[in-house]
């Protein structure tokens, strides 16, 4: 399979990109890993007449503490995320849900800010940034502007980035010391999209739930932050009767389509059995 | 469409050619370089067939362009034995351990494992299959893959690998 024709840039710094695209036709595309567009482009369904590739822009590099959140540039990778020690010690979530995002060679190429900017529903990244109450930090000619992960989402590959904007970073709030955290993913074979999925973020304060929020992914035609799942808990010690009740907030919101991953109904349902999974395995991890 | 000279070094060797900016590494390795070794299987970035090692890092070349490529340090299959012809542990252990049937995949699975061992030299066959779980094989159940990447850490570490191949 053979994509399209197209003109190529490489930008050496972030100014240069916002710029190129401003200066460039509506069909310029961003590439960062090109995992999700190079495919996509090879089947013809994408057929951008620029590429302006982000990879040699270092600034877009990299994980670092800044005054009380984590900062991940848009072109880290996941390989380079899954070996983030920062991300290790302070939200390991991070780790664990990119170590289920497609396969190793993907991993060493596939970036954090094209799995946040695809707007793909399928993409995984998505629910845990609405979970920890993530910032996309977008760059576009008229400067710096920040939308919240929970906003970001409109439609299926529709986000709040304007054309022209470049997703620099996302950014959230070192989680508290302590914190409990599980994404659970099912899916067919390594590789594949969620059938359903959940990101799960606690804290817990005397044997009961302070504090959650749940993301679900690819139950929908975005990720769904599941504001009712996550409040269903707090307060409690995570008997039966409250897990049950939170797996059913949870698949009450999923609007998955029927696909080869299942029909409908048994993709919602399962929407609420990982919501379970995830909020069992955060409460045994979270340190009261 | 105007062609770009793309140059890398593959292999240990300085190499380039004139290609589109859409040919993908996988094309340039093998139509533009004549370097046959990394095959194309699915080309749907799923089976790994068109593993090639850049800049450290094991690429699925049916899914980069070569001009994204272009200055990278390149590993291919072709690059793995000694210049005197003498297999690398990897090669010899896939021999040894009977790792392959059909072949298709090799080339990839040995690349892939290439880095694997560089990473981690010492894998449990758990890292090894999670290690190798973006190449597909479809001839032998991965068992034998598996223990052929184990003889090539056991050698690389200078130990004797006891187990037979199944």
């Amino acid at each position: 399979m053979i994509p399209g024709s197209f003109e190529y840039h490489r930008p050496a710094n972030l100014s240069e990109a916002v710029a190129l695209l401003g200066q460039l036709d509506s069909d310029a595309r961003v590439i960062a890993g090109g995992h999700s567009l190079i495919p996509m482009m090879k089947l013809r369904l994408a057929t951008p007449t620029h590429l302006v590739d982000l990879a040699g822009v270092a600034e877009l590099k990299g994980v670092r503490l800044e005054g009380g959140e984590i900062v991940i540039g848009a072109m880290t990778t996941q390989h380079e995320i899954i070996g983030s020690e920062l991300l290790a010690q302070h939200a390991p979530i991070l780790r664990e849900t990119a170590e289920v995002i497609a396969d190793p060679q993907v991993r060493y190429v596939g970036t954090i800010g094209g799995n946040v900017a695809n707007g793909d529903p399928g993409n995984d990244m998505p629910a845990l940034m609405m979970t920890l109450d993530a910032t996309c930090v977008l760059r576009g000619a008229n400067g710096e502007r920040r939308v919240a992960a929970r906003d970001y989402y409109l439609s299926p590959y529709e986000t709040a980035a304007e054309p022209g904007e470049v997703l620099a970073a996302v950014r959230f709030p070192v989680p508290p010391q302590g914190h409990g955290w599980a994404y659970e993913k099912l899916k067919r074979k390594v590789g594949d999209y969620a059938t359903a999925a959940a990101a799960v973020i606690l804290t817990v304060s005397s044997g009961k739930i302070a504090s959650c929020a749940i993301g679900l992914t690819n139950v929908g035609g975005t990720a769904l932050f599941a504001a009712d799942a996550a409040a269903s808990v707090i307060g409690t010690a995570l008997d039966k009767p409250t897990l049950a009740r939170a797996a059913a907030a949870a698949t009450t919101i999923a609007e998955p389509a029927a696909d080869g991953r299942g029909s409908a109904e048994y993709r919602a349902k399962m929407a609420g059995v990982m919501t379970a999974r995830a909020l069992t395995r955060a409460f045994a991890r979270a340190k009261s | 469409m105007s062609l770009t000279n793309v140059s890398m070094t593959i292999n240990g060797k300085s190499m380039s050619a004139a290609v589109e900016p859409r040919t993908l590494l996988i094309h340039y390795l093998r139509e533009n370089l004549g370097l046959t070794g990394a095959h194309i299987g699915c080309d749907t970035s799923h089976c790994g067939a068109c593993t090639v090692d850049v800049d450290g890092r094991s690429v699925k070349s049916c899914t980069m362009f070569a001009v994204q490529a272009a200055g990278a340090n390149v590993l291919t299959i072709e690059g793995m034995a000694g210049a005197d012809g003498a297999l690398s542990a990897l090669q010899e252990g896939f021999r040894e351990m009977h790792g392959l049937q059909c072949g298709y995949c090799t080339p990839g699975m040995i690349i892939r494992a290439h880095r694997l061992l560089q990473e981690n030299p010492n894998p449990s066959e758990s890292e090894i299959r999670i290690g190798i779980s973006g190449n597909l094989c479809r001839c032998t159940g991965y068992q034998n893959i598996v223990r052929a990447i184990q003889y090539a850490a056991a050698k690389m570490a200078g130990l004797e690998f006891k187990e037979a191949a199944e």
